[in-house]
């Protein structure tokens, strides 16, 4: 029970933070103080407290969108475990309806962006579906792997059987896992060098072009979804990539903590030192990282 | 005499098929007003409330009834009979019928359109008596009889606008790819007939055969069968069909007339007592490519009814691959992987016969509205199409597989045999689970299409005239869209009470099933996932709502990123939305761009034209048709058009034959 509240605890409070070590590791690399850690919480309290401007060409769909999205993306949270804690939810199967949960939040957030009627939000919720079609597979084969390695059909029995000792006995077909999830993590939280959060130019961007029309209270809900998905995600990875436990169940929890953090420092990282993409050349890493999840699948097959 | 027969679930079931047959007759003779059409509306709901509790309460008892038929036509002796597998092809086939009679009314009536809705409204009832009796034949000779009468009254059906030249040639293309399949099923029940000795169908897993007759008979099925179901590549005539047909005849031959190939697959998977494995893997093959290519091209299509058309074959290749499980499951003796694989088909079978009907609907209404098929000429219609649009948006979520519709059930299935594969400890059979990521990609995919269709017809500004001008669909057209709507979400949350006819129904086609003893997927989980997500997002709403209430909130235009003119033709397009990944695709989902360069200080006036094609069709079998044409034009002198040269053909074939058998 303790470790139910703790993991919705942490869903609820901790994935803003994440952006914040984001924008501090961008800044730290270019040579700035940056935004405080806490600035996305300023961000959220301060749009929780603003009007709204809803566009005349919208239905209730565009009102739904983030509410639905939100609500799809906090169900899935409830199905990755944290760390070596298993997850609130865990049944056989659970992978596919996490899967497919982000698959409704996308459904909603680009349905809402086509009822506004612009162009520029057309088009970045063409590309959403597009480069997520694409980002698919890599999921799955990552999924199958884990199903394959562990022998079970849910997501917490599958990410705690990976040990240490899991990692020394295939640790290069891991090691090629964790470079295609790497990609799904980057491309499906939109971050560089897929698309850059921070851009100006409506026509370059994906995700924040979607949400150019939604104001206040509405905007802040979206802005915490972004981040939910980016730690659920995240939590995923690191539950391949950091397999340690130290045996106490508190110290594991701040444990976790500690590994997402460095996770954000290491997503800062890869935004300080790379250039984002061209447009035409995201499917191709895309398909090279489904072809990286590929081979682990073959190499733990075999 | 009468509450005797009555009383026996089996004859109400074969009651219902005649007055299914019959509710067009009074229309003939009644020529003028909307009575036939009420009487035949009231005859579809008096047919379904008889058949339908019947047949779900024989699929629970699992009863099989056979019944002899007297006649006297030399294919030997003549059975009909309702098996748990025939009782749960009958659920669709009743149900749409209803659904599409009601929602004829509105769509299709009789005030408008004159006798031709006569005839639909007879031909309409006729296929779906036709379907029934596809079903419950246990003769090949019958089973050909009924097949052909659904083949052709479908036809009557599809051609209802023959003053069109698009309709008339798709109604031809239809008519020439069902009656090669068709021969195809000649030659197999021939076969048949010469390896058992009788027209009757052999008993479940009563076929002993050797591998090459078995392969011949499992070909010939295939072609014949998935011919019909419209699998890839034998789905030439499918889109066109069913683009041009009415929507609530498009709602049936979509929904329901596909199934019937698939049903056919089944029974002859029934037959057979010991599949081979590679039938298996084959079937899932054809059914994951039929599934990617289907969904890859419909993503492109800028026709709303053949995107919709393309996504069936999409739904088929599921279903077939679903299939393909199962008989790997059987050939290998897995009864999970058999269990899961039926399970996912067959729950696939009626949820698509529940979306697919709804969709096209909803694509009727949306016609009905806008007098156009053309998605980059609709937009906005949410706004005066509040029902349809809602009811479309289930029906949207539902066919992209999402939670907590029941797309999401049958996929589930399927998914769990993939990664039970995967779990389990054999090298072989896990290759089988590369059919996880591509069916997620078809996923995705599907995702593509839907947003599209849903975004650019419903959302946004009206990009012409007659989308500004939509109009709210009559009552008749939008009950039966709101009854599917629910079932669909019924079927969601609730599949516990699917899955025990599934069960049924499976034990047929994929006896090693039975030995699992129950699902090996708890349903529970669906209940639980899809009333805990609705629950998460009602109380996102409240708080959301609790805390708008008490700021300001204020409406103005759509933020034009500071240009000041936006107009509703610079919204993304349909086309614009699925060029990227139509692009990445250039393999197999081709456009042809027409446009003219722009060049020089004085450009003459320059166009652009962007045309969706079908690779398969129109680089590779459109030109072997036409030097096959031009090879064999000289058959043509034997067509006269002349009755009394056809009759004297017919004379000349009897005598022949008549003189070469003796």
């Amino acid at each position: 029970m303790p470790d139910t509240i703790l993991h919705i605890l942490l869903v609820l409070a901790m994935p803003p933070l994440l952006l914040g070590v984001i924008g501090k590791t961008k800044a730290a690399f270019a040579g700035r103080v940056g935004a405080p850690y806490l600035q996305p919480y300023y961000d959220l309290s301060r749009l929780m407290r603003k009007g709204t401007v809803i566009s005349e060409t919208t239905t209730w769909l565009f009102k739904a969108g983030p509410v639905i999205t939100l609500a799809a993306t906090l169900f899935a949270a409830m199905l990755v475990p944290f760390g070596r804690h298993p997850a609130p939810i865990s049944f056989q199967g659970d992978m596919v309806l996490f899967a497919y949960l982000l698959a409704l939040g996308r459904f909603f957030t680009t349905t809402a962006a086509m009822d506004t009627g612009s162009a520029f939000e057309g088009m970045g919720a063409a590309r959403e579906v597009t480069f997520s079609a694409l980002a698919e597979p890599t999921l799955f084969f990552a999924l199958v792997a884990l199903t394959r390695l562990s022998g079970s059909l849910s997501l917490t029995p599958m990410l705690n059987h990976i040990s240490t000792g899991v990692w020394m006995t295939t640790g290069a077909a891991l090691l090629l896992m964790l470079a295609g999830l790497f990609v799904v993590l980057l491309a499906e939280n939109c971050r560089i060098p897929f698309d850059d959060p921070n851009t100006h130019l409506e026509l370059t961007m994906i995700h924040e072009v979607m949400v150019l029309d939604h104001s206040g209270p509405y905007f802040g809900v979206i802005l915490y979804g972004a981040a939910l998905k980016l730690y659920i995600l995240g939590a995923l990875f690191v539950g391949i990539a950091a397999p340690f436990t130290s045996g106490d169940g508190y110290l594991d929890w701040v444990l976790f903590a500690a590994c997402m953090l460095l996770l954000a420092v290491a997503i800062g990282v890869v935004e300080s030192v790379m250039a984002r993409l061209r447009m035409v050349r995201v499917p191709q890493l895309l398909v090279a990282a489904t072809i990286l999840t590929a081979f682990s699948f073959v190499l733990i097959v075999r | 005499m009468f509450s005797q027969i009555m009383g026996d679930p089996a004859a109400r079931v074969f009651a219902a098929i005649l007055l299914v047959a019959l509710s067009g007759v009074p229309g003939l003779f009644i020529r003028t007003g909307a009575t036939g059409q009420r009487l035949a509306t009231a005859a579809s709901a008096v047919a379904a409330a008889l058949a339908l509790p019947s047949v779900v309460t024989m699929l629970l008892a699992r009863q099989t009834a056979t019944y002899s038929v007297f006649w006297n036509l030399p294919f030997g002796a003549c059975e009909v009979a309702i098996d748990p597998l025939s009782a749960y092809f009958l659920i669709p086939i009743f149900v749409v019928f209803l659904c599409g009679s009601v929602y004829a009314n509105g769509y299709f009536p009789a005030a408008r359109h004159g006798y031709a809705e006569a005839r639909v409204t007879f031909f309409y009832g006729l296929l779906a008596a036709a379907m029934a009796l596809v079903v419950i034949a246990r003769n090949g000779a019958l089973f050909l009889i009924a097949w052909e009468v659904m083949a052709l009254s479908a036809y009557f059906l599809l051609v209802t606008e023959h003053e069109e030249p698009e309709v008339r040639t798709a109604g031809l293309v239809y008519l020439v790819a069902t009656h090669i399949g068709t021969a195809a099923l000649f030659v197999y029940f021939s076969l048949l007939n010469a390896h058992t000795g009788s027209f009757l169908f052999p008993a479940a897993g009563g076929l002993h055969l050797p591998a090459v007759a078995a392969t011949t008979l499992f070909a010939l099925a295939l072609f014949g069968f998935g011919a019909k179901a419209g699998l890839m590549p034998l789905h030439i005539w499918l889109p066109a069909a069913h683009a041009n047909a009415p929507s609530h005849v498009s709602a049936v031959l979509s929904g329901v007339m596909l199934k019937m190939g698939v049903y056919g697959i089944l029974r002859f998977l029934s037959f057979v007592d010991a599949p081979p494995l590679w039938w298996g893997g084959l079937l899932t093959g054809m059914g994951l490519f039929s599934a990617f290519m289907g969904i890859a091209l419909a993503s492109s299509r800028r026709d709303i009814k053949r995107m919709l058309a393309y996504s069936s074959i999409e739904n088929i290749g599921i279903i077939t691959a679903g299939i393909g499980i199962a008989v790997i499951g059987q050939a290998t003796g897995n009864a999970r992987l058999a269990y899961l694989g039926m399970a996912g088909a067959l729950l696939h079978v009626i949820n698509h016969s529940l979306f697919k009907p709804l969709l096209f609907m909803g694509a009727g209404s949306v016609i009905h509205a806008t007098g156009t098929r053309e998605l980059d000429t609709m937009g906005g219609l949410a706004k005066n199409m509040r029902w349809t649009a809602l009811f479309t948006l289930a029906g949207v979520v539902a066919i992209s597989g999402l939670p907590p519709f029941n797309g999401f059930v049958s996929e589930f299935m399927l998914y769990m045999g993939f990664f039970g594969e995967a779990a389990s400890s054999s090298t072989a059979s896990s290759y089988l689970v590369v059919g996880a990521p591509v069916l997620a990609m078809t996923g995705g995919v599907a995702l593509i299409c839907f947003v599209k269709l849903y975004g650019v017809a419903f959302l946004g500004a009206p990009r012409s005239a007659q989308a500004a001008g939509s109009h709210e669909a009559p009552a008749a057209m939008l009950l039966p869209m709101a009854a599917l709507a629910g079932a669909c979400l019924f079927a969601g949350l609730l599949p516990q009470a699917l899955l025990p006819l599934a069960e049924a129904a499976m034990s047929v086609p994929a006896p090693v099933s039975a030995g699992l003893g129950g699902s090996p997927v708890e349903p529970g989980w669906f209940t639980f996932a899809g009333l805990g997500l609705l629950g998460l997002a009602a109380a996102v709403a409240v708080l959301l709502g609790r805390r708008l209430s008490s700021l300001p909130s204020s409406a103005s235009r759509t933020w034009g990123c500071g240009y000041l003119a936006p107009s509703a033709r610079m919204q993304y397009t349909g086309t614009s939305f699925s060029e990227m990944f139509t692009t990445l695709t250039k393999g197999v989902v081709r456009a042809s761009v027409i446009h003219t360069e722009i060049k020089g200080f004085a450009p003459k006036p320059s166009a652009f034209g962007y045309v969706p094609e079908e690779t398969v069709i129109e680089r590779f079998l459109v030109p072997m048709f036409n030097v096959s044409g031009s090879c064999f034009a000289f058959v043509r002198r034997v067509q006269s058009g002349r009755i009394h040269i056809y009759m004297m053909y017919f004379f000349v074939t009897l005598v022949t034959l008549m003189i070469w058998t003796r």
